[in-house]
């Protein structure tokens, strides 16, 4: 268990720094000068240039732009923002992320036990109506693109539907725009979370519902479920006591995979609303070519990804009896 | 023998089972029937394809969705009709009265559930107690079954329990609730012999104590002859013959049961004594075929009226039913198998032997699990020290066997030989020249002298490759051929391995599991090797081809004059085989001995339950036998001293937990390493082997 | 050498046994009518330029489905006065051939990394291994529009060549995207056919590491690959929509589906829904499309193994 934990640790470091490399190295080594770009592009001063050099520490090597870049980054010192009137990047990053995981949390809190239900229900019943219907319902409606499904969510929901009789109550509840300020409470961001949080949803549902039901069609073919029949007990006790139990285990690990995607997912989303989480800022951010506070962004939601995996992991090994003598 | 009628457990009559396949229901099981009568212990035979687990399933009512009984079936349990129960009433009789034990053991069991709630579950279900009064039922019974520490059984999940623990658990769990009726689909296939003999002992004692009736389906004659009162022996679905064990064995009428008992090498049988007599053909596929005896494609007493019309199953008066149109012929002895008795022949070169191969101090040991994060920290476990030291020579010409437990390291040291894995220790001499580590570094015409032919045909040849190009392969690439030549060679050595010519252009998918292996053994002859290493090449094979690849093995070699390194679990193949047999446990050799000496006293103690545990296809022959426990150390932990001790019956004493044994020379080329003087063993084993034939 | 014949035996059976299954055949045949428009979207479109601004703008779709007139405009014209009915079909041409190539690229680099990690396995297999880990933690649509922001933004001395470079950006990082992914599924296919015992026969025969990888080894392993890219294809295509509509896709004004959606909601949506809604359903229609139809290639490829 110690060396499973160990190796587990191991990983997860060697895989952030590696990451924290790569996106280093591709802000860096693609051709492109962001202190050109700063100092306004190719009619930029020469000497304006080396100026904003100096003053992003683009003039040292870059191991030694790596190391000072990933030390200030660890410290919290994320530095301030070029787009964003001087604010400083951690802050704006901060708060940003909280905005975006409330969206997340409410989109895991929907999606999760939605589509484990309906992927067991399809599981159980493979190749019979409501597996079909389920099937269909997962992999047209729900796989279309967040954008699509956000702006119809928009314009029928919000803005038709909104107009008419149900308009006050429809209007509180689903308002047409997300642009709420950034620093709002819980309570009164709300209101403008549900829509995104159902687009959201649907990027889930698909992805999670067709897995677990991929894993009690599996389990259901193991000999142990017919033991378990041949037992005398209950298509029910078996099902749940045995099946379930087996069948659910990996379906842990598949929603830490679904965070790396809830994220691409949340981008879109939030654009779409204009609401002000993190993927909104980072769009903003890559136009406005401020690659400093891009750099801090994609990091967080590595570190998000990453810890994600790691507290998977770690729960599937305590939960699976099979891996902690590895 | 009738039965009294109020003994009857089960009786079972025209019971026809189709599967539904592309749409149209097609009979794998067909008319069969069944008498057993309470404390009875029944064999049903039957190699894959024969329906024998269908029947077992159709029985439990537990068919899958794409089955089902066809009406006019009769199935009376205990004077109840089955077919008729709900499913509720079925599932109050799986909880109590007909039980089930499966194969694999390991799949059986859930995996995420401690052992203790899942035995507790089916006690509840069957004899509705709880709590500690359970736990009391399920605690006797573990210790009824041999498990060792049983209150540490109960807490361990089943992956951490050895293959032979877990059945034993398994046999717990169906007997706890006193089933009227057994059901034990082949419960030892997969486990090693030495286990298999451990745990058929235990049923046997298990079902002497009860009036349990048990129906023991296998494809293993030498387990049935050994367990069953009454055989019946099934093909294709059909029942060919049943009859009492005793009779069966000794005086089968039917073409396929002789046919089987004759494709079984016997402990101790040698190519040289006598042929095996092969079936020919494949086994049956899945196909409706109403109008001809099922196995005519394949029956050597075959005639026209055979393949023209059904036999029926005809009941004796004797209590024999019989499946065929010839049977009066063969009780009569006018009918034989045209016994292919010639010996194989002495090889030409035995006399100037040749030294082939020296194997010298050869180890491998693995390392595990070192990933990246384990270099990085310097901490790893011990190596796992699959072959640890052997030395062995092989002469030109000389087939070797090589047999083990499973985990004895015979596959690896193979595989060190053929240069698949690099060895960490000793020296590899091919006719005096030091060969290279791997294949890599093998130079092609060291690479041409060994071939290898794997134990599983079905991953043996390449799916999207013909067997035309698979043959073909080898000779251009090793021989040099051009394509053309390689062209005729390849129909050539097809025909050496009798397969017809047009078997060059079909696919590995179109060939039945003997074939491929046939295949794959002409490939390996493809470029002309000397050696060739055969690793386990039948033991996933039908009994009934079986002895059709082993002859043809036997006469390829002769032919060519080809050195073998024959591995397997099996000791009568080996000694079927070989000229020379070498033992193996736990990464070495415990003894080597020429094909007469082996089967004889002295034998090295291991060697002496090996041989001990081999299920004879003989009724009259139950031996019990000296048994090894089941728990071979893992290659990891191996024991100091003599490696063998923890499980030897005949260890003398602290040397043997101390002290390498040494090896000690019986004579002609016989060695066993043991602590043991070579006349104490052979006094000691006479004298057992004695005391075992007065029983 | 190669069994071609039985290849193309194996083909057509696939192919049939994904046509038996309603959802998928309806998937495969609308992807493959998208195909078609993509194909031959010049001389299908009645105002081949995409942005021939000379109609009115703003006009409603004249598209009456009950008599099956198409009329003059049949998904309207857009504010500026443009055939939308012309750009929709003129759109397909650039999806399909961004997301297409862009798969093709990122299986055929991704599959030959995957069979040589898997095969060797060993340290370059763990260190490979941490890359595509760490290259897969950053969410696939940030690393897409990332690398998009910047190579864009790299250069300004290309000036006309802007427009078609930013194309071949999106096609450029589809393909990096999706190597690791696909290496990971060669990567666990290939070891699962290497321990067959006809890859360590032709390693006794001395075969070259080559032909073991693309003669013994790539055939048994394409049933996994060809579900893979079926799948890739069906998120690459999702993927080019959502980076058009962020506007990192195509530049206006090409009739890139994603960017006309974004170019005509808010407000103008109020104007021109129909501007708006025809490539909008277009994207929704193809990506049901060809999930249906990788869905059947998935079912179809368990069921012949
Ligand atoms: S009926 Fe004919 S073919 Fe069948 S077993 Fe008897 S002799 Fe052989
Ligand atoms: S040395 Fe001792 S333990 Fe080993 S085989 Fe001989 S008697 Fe048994």
């Amino acid at each position: 268990m110690l060396r499973f934990a160990r190796r587990r640790l191991f990983f997860f470091l060697f895989t952030y720094v590696l990451s924290s490399l790569i996106i280093f190295f591709l802000l860096r080594v693609l051709p492109g000068d962001p202190a050109k770009v700063i100092a306004g592009g190719r009619e930029a001063a020469p000497e304006q240039v080396a100026e904003i050099r100096a003053e992003l520490g683009l003039d040292v090597p870059l191991p030694e732009q790596y190391l000072s870049w990933a030390g200030n980054f660890l410290r919290g010192d994320w530095g301030k923002t070029i787009a964003f009137r001087g604010a400083d990047n951690r802050d704006l990053i901060l708060e940003r992320s909280r905005n975006s995981a409330r969206l997340a949390f409410i989109a895991l809190a929907l999606s999760v036990p939605l589509s484990l239900v309906l992927g067991v229900i399809a599981g159980l019943s493979e190749n019979k109506l409501p597996d079909v219907l389920i099937s269909l319902l997962t992999l047209s409606v729900v796989s279309l693109p967040e954008f699509v499904t956000g702006l119809f969510l928009i314009n029928t929901v919000a803005l038709r539907w909104g107009r008419g009789p149900l308009a006050s109550a429809i209007g509180w509840w689903f308002p047409a725009s997300s642009a709420v300020p950034a620093n709002a409470s819980f309570g009164e961001m709300l209101p403008a979370l549900w829509l995104p949080a159902i687009a959201a949803t649907l990027v889930l549902l698909a992805y999670i519902s067709r897995l677990t039901r991929a894993g009690v069609i599996e389990e259901l073919k193991r000999d142990y479920v017919r033991t378990a029949a041949l037992k005398g007990i209950s298509r029910r006790s078996v099902i749940l006591r045995h099946v379930l139990r087996n069948a659910l285990l990996p379906t842990i690990t598949v929603i830490a995979i679904s965070i790396s995607w809830l994220i691409s997912g949340l981008v879109v989303i939030e654009f779409v609303f204009g609401f002000p989480g993190l993927g909104s800022l980072l769009i903003a951010a890559i136009e406005r070519r401020d690659l400093p506070l891009v750099q801090s962004i994609v990091m967080v939601t590595v570190t998000v990804v990453l810890c994600a995996n790691l507290f998977a992991d770690a729960a599937y090994a305590l939960l699976n009896p099979r891996i902690k003598l590895e | 023998m009738m039965t009294p009628a109020s003994d009857l457990l089960l009786e079972i009559e025209d019971l026809t089972l189709s599967y539904r396949i592309d749409k149209r229901w097609i009979p794998a099981v067909r008319n069969f029937q069944l008498k057993l009568a309470r404390g009875q212990v029944y064999g049903l035979v039957g190699e894959s394809g024969s329906g024998k687990s269908t029947i077992a399933m159709a029985l439990m009512r537990f068919l899958s969705g794409n089955g089902r009984v066809e009406s006019g079936a009769k199935m009376r349990f205990a004077g109840e009709d089955l077919l008729g129960k709900s499913a509720a009433e079925m599932r109050a009789i799986w909880a109590k009265r007909i039980k089930l034990v499966p194969q694999n053991a390991g799949a059986a069991l859930n995996p995420s559930m401690r052992v203790g709630p899942q035995v507790l579950e089916s006690i509840r279900a069957a004899i509705g107690i709880d709590g500690v009064e359970a736990e009391r039922a399920m605690m006797r019974m573990f210790h009824d079954v041999n498990l060792i520490d049983p209150e540490k059984v109960a807490r361990r999940y089943p992956h951490e329990l050895s293959g032979g623990m877990q059945q034993r658990v398994m046999i717990a769990m169906a007997l706890v609730s006193n089933p009227e009726l057994l059901i034990l689909d082949e419960p030892t296939t997969g486990l090693d012999v030495t286990t298999e003999a451990v745990i058929l002992d235990l049923i046997r004692q298990l079902i002497a104590e009860r009036d349990t009736g048990v129906l023991y389906i296998t494809h293993n004659l030498g387990v049935v002859a050994q367990l069953c009162e009454r055989v019946t022996v099934l093909y294709a679905g059909e029942i060919m013959e049943d009859d009492r064990a005793d009779d069966l064995f000794h005086q089968a009428w039917h073409p396929y049961t002789l046919g089987l008992l004759g494709s079984l090498p016997r402990p101790g049988q040698n190519k040289r004594d006598a042929l095996l007599h092969p079936i020919d053909g494949n086994p049956p596929a899945l196909k409706d075929s109403s109008h001809a005896c099922a196995f005519a494609e394949r029956c050597a007493f075959a005639e026209d009226i055979c393949r023209d019309v059904k036999p029926p199953l005809e009941s004796l008066p004797d209590g024999r039913a019989i499946r065929c149109h010839r049977w009066r012929e063969i009780r009569d002895g006018e009918l034989h198998l045209v016994a292919d008795d010639s010996a194989a022949a002495e090889p030409a070169h035995e006399g100037r032997a040749q030294s082939l191969m020296r194997v010298a101090d050869l180890t491998k040991h693995f390392t595990v699990g070192r990933s990246l994060a384990d270099v990085l920290s310097h901490s790893a476990p011990p190596p796992i020290r699959a072959v640890d030291g052997v030395d062995l020579a092989l002469n030109a010409g000389q087939a070797l066997g090589l047999v083990g437990e499973s985990g004895s390291g015979k596959t690896t040291l193979a595989r060190l030989i053929v240069g698949l894995q690099e060895r960490t220790g000793g020296k590899l001499e091919l006719l005096g020249m030091d060969i290279r580590n791997s294949v890599r570094e093998r130079s092609p015409d060291v690479l041409a002298k060994i071939q290898m032919v794997f134990q599983n045909p079905q991953n043996a040849l390449n799916p999207y490759m013909s067997v035309r190009d698979a043959i073909r392969r080898p000779l251009i690439k090793l021989r040099g051929m051009n394509p053309g030549d390689a062209d005729a060679e390849a129909l050539a050595l097809l025909r050496s391995v009798n397969l017809r010519a047009d078997y060059a252009d079909r696919f590995p998918g179109e060939l039945s599991g003997g074939e491929k292996q046939r295949v794959a053994i002409a490939r390996a002859f493809a470029s002309d090797p000397d050696l060739i290493i055969c690793d386990e090449p039948v033991s996933a094979l039908d009994v009934s081809v079986q002895a059709a690849v082993l002859n043809l093995l036997a006469r390829l070699q002769d032919q060519n004059g080809t050195a073998y390194l024959f591995i397997s679990h099996d000791l009568a193949a080996v000694g079927y085989l070989a000229d020379t047999i070498a033992v193996m446990y736990l990464g070495q050799l415990f003894e080597v001995a020429g094909r007469e000496d082996l089967f004889q006293p002295p034998f090295h103690p291991y060697t002496e339950a090996l041989f001990a545990a081999i299920p004879v296809a003989d009724p009259r022959h139950r031996v019990e036998a000296t048994l090894l426990s089941d728990a071979l150390p893992s290659a990891q932990y191996i024991p100091g001293g003599c490696r063998f001790h923890t499980r030897c019956p005949r260890a003398i004493g602290p040397i043997c937990e101390e002290e390498e044994p040494p090896w000690r020379d019986a004579g002609a080329g016989h060695v066993i390493r043991c602590h043991i003087p070579i006349e104490e063993l052979t006094e000691a084993q006479t004298k057992s082997a004695a005391g075992a034939a007065m029983d | 050498m190669l069994p071609i014949g039985q290849r193309i035996t194996a083909s057509l059976q696939m192919i049939k046994a994904l046509l038996r299954q309603p959802a998928s055949a309806l998937g495969t045949l609308i992807a493959a009518f998208f195909l078609f428009l993509a194909l031959f979207g010049g001389q299908l479109a009645p105002y081949p330029n995409p942005n021939d601004q000379s109609h009115n703008a703003r006009v409603s779709p004249t598209l009456d489905i009950g008599s099956l007139q198409f009329g003059e405009h049949p998904f309207g014209t857009d504010r500026l006065g443009r055939d939308v009915y012309s750009r929709v079909i003129l759109g397909a041409s650039s999806i399909f051939r961004i997301a297409g190539l862009g798969t093709l690229f990122s299986v055929l680099i991704g599959s030959a990394l995957g069979l040589l990690m898997g095969y060797r396995g060993g340290m370059f297999d763990e260190i490979t291994g941490r890359v595509i880990d760490a290259l897969m933690a950053i969410p696939a649509l940030l690393l897409a529009l990332v690398m998009v922001g910047i190579i864009r933004n790299m250069d300004f001395d290309i000036g006309s060549w802007q427009a078609e470079l930013s194309n071949n950006v999106v096609l450029l990082v589809i393909a990096v995207l999706y190597v690791p992914v696909v290496a990971r599924v060669a990567r666990s296919a290939t070891l699962d056919i290497k321990t067959r015992e006809f890859v360590e026969a032709a390693e006794i025969r001395g075969e070259t590491t080559a032909y073991i990888l693309f003669r013994e080894i790539l055939p048994s392993v394409i049933p996994a690959l060809v579900v893979e890219a079926s799948l890739r294809f069906s998120y690459a295509i999702f993927l080019v929509a959502s980076l058009g509509f962020l506007g990192f896709g195509a530049r206006p004004p090409s009739p890139d589906w994603g960017l006309m959606v974004n170019e005509n909601r808010g407000g103008y949506y109020q104007l021109t829904p129909w501007a708006l809604e025809f490539p909008a359903l277009a994207i929704a229609i193809l990506v049901i499309a060809v999930n249906l139809m990788s869905d059947g290639i998935r079912r179809a490829v368990q069921k012949s193994a």
